[in-house]
């Protein structure tokens, strides 16, 4: 047990649970953004992947880190605006549709990538964002090396949720965006066009996704593989459910998940002589199923979720 | 832009607008070929050749369109009773592991029997896979889009670890890899020179019950019924959980199917790359054939000879097989906006 | 003056023409009502007007300047509000937020809330109407749901005022204080189109009637012209004949609510608290009261939905151990939904599908095991669909695309095809025209006739005096005890469905033997 508590003592254990937060918060962020206007967004295990090979490739191509981002964001925006023509205007199945987005977004990621580096053995690389260093508080002990020095795009990652709290629940077109979720003919009935919400929405929550994904290639590692996103945008989809659907919440749970599996990874270390490491991979995924069932009882839906709009329908 | 329905919708529109969309589809990854710089004739003709060009191409995309018929069916019956299974490939996993299980020297029986114990085995694995997730929606309303999807991976790292532990194959020269199965249990070819094997025709034949007890029987209604309109089927008297709950095991049994096809059909021992993806091409093929069981077949074979085409077009011409994926993706979403148009009428105004 | 003018307006869904060359006009300072039936085309007027749809022909002048079509924004900016039927509020959002959205440009990055508060309360006061702007819209009353849909339209500076059917939902009591309001509004320089088809409603508080039938504007009529023979007449386009209610000696107990109690959710008050009713053989019971007091409960438990928390339920005298939809069939109970659409029929399946829905499992529908015997089944509806009149093109056509009064007689047709010891009627016109409510009607009669016991839910409580022997009233999910329809007046359930429940206690109870 001690080695156990050891574990929460190290700053690299602190450090890398934000380091693990990061995409997860993004993905999480976006699906709740897009989930709060009323559409689920299956299509987000294919968008991260896009956004992570985007970036990525942006920058291998010799463009800059963060116009990479952009481009990243641009291109998952790209790929919400389809999942919403497809759910929103046309009114198809968000789960069918949500899942052929995933599945033309990835094999599109790794179709492009093949084509643009053939049959490179040794996965080709690229310099990614660099941890900065902040005179005076990146020497700290301790919090110092857990929570002052890391990249830009990790700081930009925790600071997106102040900003998508103040957007959601402090502005016009926030509370427009919730009330879409929750009547959209609410929305309607004050003149404001519910497509165009919705469709903005799924847009900018795609983007968030992209740059989620991008996180991986761009910040966390250097490199774009296959397989990289693994899950990852499912477990961010029962992570919303997790937070009932409030971005404060989807914070604290990507945190806690991000710990958990930091925690993992340290606890292979001394128990991985007994217990398989096999074990400790399924974690997560136990662990999010083991979330849903918590909250499911609390979880308080957006009532329009799942449910299409069409203007002027004869009932 | 507005959507009316249409008052009457004519049997060929709803028969023919998938044929169209897929059409469609290969016009907009023609787009990919040309960015290649290859000839898109060039491609397309070498696809075909390799799909269905030669006896030999035929029978390895039968074989390819085996694991996907039954797979696609798992996610064409759990769709029609709007209960979202996209666990498939999970299922077939535990199939895979029933059959070895049994297969592997537990048991030797004639093979009249063994055959058919590895099959119900690899079902009923199947089918408990999904008993989690149908407890917590039924009890807990706990959405099973991602309760499935996140087993698929605890079920592959359970079989991994499996495959490197306790069911390594001491012969396997370090390889993860299971011991093979006996000969009893291993499935007959039904096609001289060829990897062809009777899983082929257990694919069909569950294509045909699975239409059988959809349109003929209460079951079917009750499914058909749920799917549309739970409430109402509540109402009427129709269980909801016990409905859901039946489609489960049918949708979970019939992934499992495709487990045993692989493993005592295909490769004969159990391996990590069993499937590459069967579970999650299942739900493609479900949607190319508007989920209807019969359809199934013909997509199944579709998008398989995809698959087969694409491998041996991406030796003869340069371009990556990913394009098969992109493809198979492509024409779904344009299925699915055809069936869509087919029910609906677009008026700008 | 004239504020609005709607000239040659038209619109046709597929084959249905629901507005055929409508043309009508509202002056200052008028209640202009507008009349007819369900399905005559009211709402879709009014949703051209509001532009949720777009007209095929004709245009709408509002304050002289033409508005463009297809525009909500457009309407809500020229100064036309609307109070929709079924309100358009956001429940877990606050009133505050449901009124002031869309009232600032969507670029805006600050919510003004202090402001609009302010102006919100002034506004209130203007017009004397009481509202508590940081409440979840969950948390208040029907009555309270409205003025805010009322409110909304007047923040936004609305100077026309629609109401589509104001008063479905309301107590008498309610409709009189929301008809103090509107005079209010009207004497303020408002003008007001309501749309109802109540006719006490319409000579109380209108200036002028306007009357569509089947998408026609067959007559205009001003209100101190008129009376209720000759405006119903105007509305249905023949004499409105009465069903004839005979009256009958009661039987014995069909079915028995024995201080029923069902808990509501964490947190929530119960949502029937200890009910009990008795319904017995030749007799219709109607239940009164608002929405929303557990009317939905009682009819969930009926239809053996719900399981209660505690008391019983005797089916004819035995007490029900399984509470579920199945069991209720087969023990004697028709169960007429309350939503047609959602939980009576299976709208994507065929009609003859929907018609053996509750007899699927009963053996002459199925042979060999549980293959489906399509021939029987076809011939089991074809009967039904005669007797009961259901008129569709074919059998094999999707149940959704039936009228509303021919789905219900598809309903009625499988409910009562089993005879039933006790039918529970909720809402069973709801929505419907003339001639079905009649059949209706006329259906639900002949089954007591035929001894069956029948609770008819309502908000209609013209509908319960016409139809019922006896009346209950449900308020908080309590039930009042029964009370002859011949005792008491519509201002007594008035009062008795906005709480006091006691006030049935000076009337002799009825059935009390």
């Amino acid at each position: 047990m001690s080695d156990l508590l050891e574990i929460f003592l190290t700053a690299g254990f602190w450090a890398a649970t934000i380091r693990i937060a990061c995409p997860l918060i993004l993905g999480t962020i976006g699906e709740l953004i897009c989930e709060r206007a009323g559409v689920l967004n299956l299509g987000i295990e294919g968008i991260m992947t896009i956004g992570a090979m985007s970036g990525w490739m942006w920058v291998y191509q010799g463009g800059d880190l963060w116009t990479g981002l952009m481009f990243a964001a641009f291109i998952g925006a790209l790929f919400g605006i389809l999942h919403s023509m497809f759910t929103v205007h046309l009114g198809l199945s968000q789960h069918v549709s949500g899942i052929g987005i995933t599945m033309l977004a990835s094999s599109l990621s790794f179709f492009v990538f093949r084509m643009m580096l053939p049959s490179s053995t040794t996965p080709p690389k690229i310099v990614p964002f660099k941890p900065i260093n902040i005179p005076g508080l990146s020497d700290m002990p301790f919090l110092g090396e857990a929570i002052f020095s890391h990249t830009p795009m990790t700081y930009f990652s925790f600071a997106v949720v102040p900003v998508v709290i103040y957007v959601l629940y402090r502005t016009p077109v926030g509370l427009a965006v919730r009330m879409s979720g929750e009547n959209p003919m609410a929305v309607e009935a004050q003149g404001i066009n519910v497509l165009t919400i919705r469709t903005a929405a799924v847009a900018t929550g795609s983007a968030f996704m992209a740059v989620g994904g991008a996180y991986l290639t761009m910040s966390a590692f250097d490199a774009f593989y296959f397989g990289m996103i693994n899950g990852r945008g499912w477990i961010c989809v029962a992570l919303v459910i997790f937070a009932s659907w409030r971005p404060g919440k989807a914070l604290l749970g990507a945190l806690l998940f991000a710990g958990l599996d930091a925690m993992q990874v340290r606890a292979q270390q001394f128990a991985g002589g007994f217990i398989p490491y096999q074990f400790f991979l399924m974690l997560p995924y136990v662990l999010s199923i083991a979330a849903m069932i918590v909250m499911a009882r609390r979880a308080r839906y957006p009532k329009a979720l799942l449910i299409p709009f069409r203007r002027g329908e004869r009932i | 832009m507005r959507l009316e329905p249409r008052e009457s919708v004519s049997f060929w529109l709803v028969l023919f607008a998938p044929i169209g969309a897929i059409g469609v589809a290969l016009v907009l990854t023609s787009g990919l070929i040309l960015w290649t710089g290859e000839s898109i004739i060039e491609a397309y003709v070498s696809l075909l050749k390799g799909a269905f060009g030669s006896r030999f191409a035929l029978a390895e995309t039968l074989t390819r369109a085996t694991p996907l018929m039954l797979t696609g069916l798992a996610a064409a019956v759990a769709f029609r009773a709007r209960f979202w299974n996209i666990g498939a490939e999970g299922q077939l996993y535990c199939g895979a592991l029933a059959a070895t299980y049994l297969g592997t020297g537990l048991v030797t029986l004639h093979p009249a029997i063994m055959v058919p114990l590895l099959f119900i085995g690899g079902a009923l694995a199947g089918g408990m896979a999904l008993l989690l997730p149908v407890y917590l929606k039924s009890k807990l309303s706990v959405d099973e889009v991602v309760t499935t999807l996140l087993l698929n991976f605890v079920i592959l790292l359970f079989v991994n670890y499996l495959l490197e532990g306790p069911w390594r194959d001491p012969m396997s020269m370090g390889w993860p890899q299971a011991a093979s199965i006996i000969d009893e249990g291993v499935l007959p070819r039904i096609m001289e020179k060829s990897r062809l094997h009777l899983g082929f025709i257990i694919g069909i034949i569950s294509a045909v019950l699975v239409w059988v007890v959809m349109r003929f029987t209460v079951w079917g209604y009750e499914i058909r019924a749920v799917g549309h309109n739970p409430s109402a089927a509540t109402f009427a008297g129709i269980s909801v959980n016990l409905t859901v709950l039946r489609v489960a095991l049918i949708s979970g049994g019939l992934a499992g199917f495709a487990g045993v096809t692989e493993v005592a059909g295909l490769k004969g021992y159990l391996t990590l790359d069993l499937s590459p993806g069967f579970g999650y091409a299942g739900i493609a093929v479900a949607m190319l054939a508007n989920l209807h069981p019969l359809g199934v077949i013909a997509s199944a074979i579709f998008l398989a000879g995809i698959y087969v085409g694409a491998d041996s077009m991406s030796r003869a011409v340069n371009i990556p097989n990913y394009i098969a994926d992109v493809m198979v993706a492509v024409s779904v979403l344009a299925v699915l906006v055809s069936l869509m148009l087919s029910q609906y009428r677009v008026r700008f105004r | 003056m004239m504020v609005l003018h709607i000239k040659g307006v038209t619109k046709s869904f597929g084959s249905l023409v629901a507005n055929d060359n409508i043309s009508l006009t509202l002056n200052e300072g008028e209640v202009l009502a507008l009349l007819g039936e369900n399905g005559a085309g009211k709402t879709t007027l009014l949703n051209i007007l509001f532009g949720h749809y777009v007209a095929d022909e004709g245009e709408i002048d509002v304050f002289g300047t033409q508005l463009s079509p297809g525009a909500t924004d457009a309407a809500i900016d020229a100064g036309v509000g609307m109070v929709h039927q079924h309100f358009t509020l956001a429940d877990n959002l606050s009133v505050l937020e449901n009124i002031v959205l869309g009232t600032e440009p969507l670029t805006s990055w600050k919510l003004d809330t202090a402001q609009a508060k302010a102006k919100l309360t002034a506004l209130a006061n203007e017009f004397g109407m009481h509202i508590e702007p940081d409440k979840l819209v969950a948390d208040i009353s029907v009555g309270e749901r409205q003025r805010v849909e009322i409110m909304k339209a007047l923040y936004r500076g609305a100077r026309i005022l629609i109401l589509d059917e104001p008063t479905a939902v309301l107590t008498p009591q309610e409709v009189d204080n929301l008809f103090i309001t509107l005079r209010a509004m009207v004497a303020k320089g408002l003008s007001i189109i309501f749309i109802s088809h109540k006719l006490h409603e319409i000579l109380a508080i209108s200036d002028r009637v306007n009357v569509l039938r089947r998408g026609c504007m067959v007559g205009e009529i001003a209100t101190k012209d008129a009376d209720r023979d000759s405006l119903a007449e105007m509305m249905v386009g023949r004499e409105v004949s009465r069903p004839e209610v005979e009256h009958m000696e009661a039987g014995a107990p069909v079915i028995e609510l024995g201080n029923v109690i069902v808990a509501g959710g964490r947190g929530h008050k119960p949502l029937l608290n200890g009910v009990s009713i008795t319904i017995h053989k030749h007799e219709i019971v109607g239940l009164a009261g608002v929405a929303g007091n557990g009317q939905s409960a009682l009819g969930d438990l009926l239809s053996g939905l719900r399981t209660p928390s505690s008391g019983t339920v005797c089916i004819a005298g035995d007490t029900v151990v399984d509470y579920s939809p199945r069991a209720f069939i087969t023990k004697g109970i028709g169960r007429i939904p309350e939503d047609r659409h959602a939980r009576g029929v299976v709208g994507d399946m065929t009609v003859w599908e929907n018609m053996i829905s509750e007899n699927l499992r009963e053996k002459p529908l199925w042979r060999f095991g549980r293959l489906i015997d399509f021939d029987a089944c076809r011939e089991f509806s074809r009967n039904l669909i005669e007797q009961f009149d259901v008129r569709c093109k074919t059998m094999e056509m999707p149940a959704k695309q039936l009228s509303g009064g021919n789905m219900q007689k598809l309903i009625l047709a499988r409910t009562l095809q089993n005879e039933p010891r006790f039918i529970l009627a909720n809402q069973p016109v709801r929505g419907l025209d003339e001639g079905a409510i009649a059949a209706v009607h006329e259906r639900l009669l002949a089954a007591k006739r035929a001894g069956a016991g029948v609770l008819l839910v309502s908000e209609d409580l013209d509908e319960l005096f016409a139809l019922a022997d006896k009346i209950v009233v449900i308020y908080h999910g309590n039930v009042s005890p029964p009370l002859s329809v011949g005792d008491v007046t519509v201002q007594d359930i008035g009062i008795m469905m906005a709480g006091d429940l006691s006030h049935g206690e000076k009337f002799d109870r009825a059935g009390a033997a």
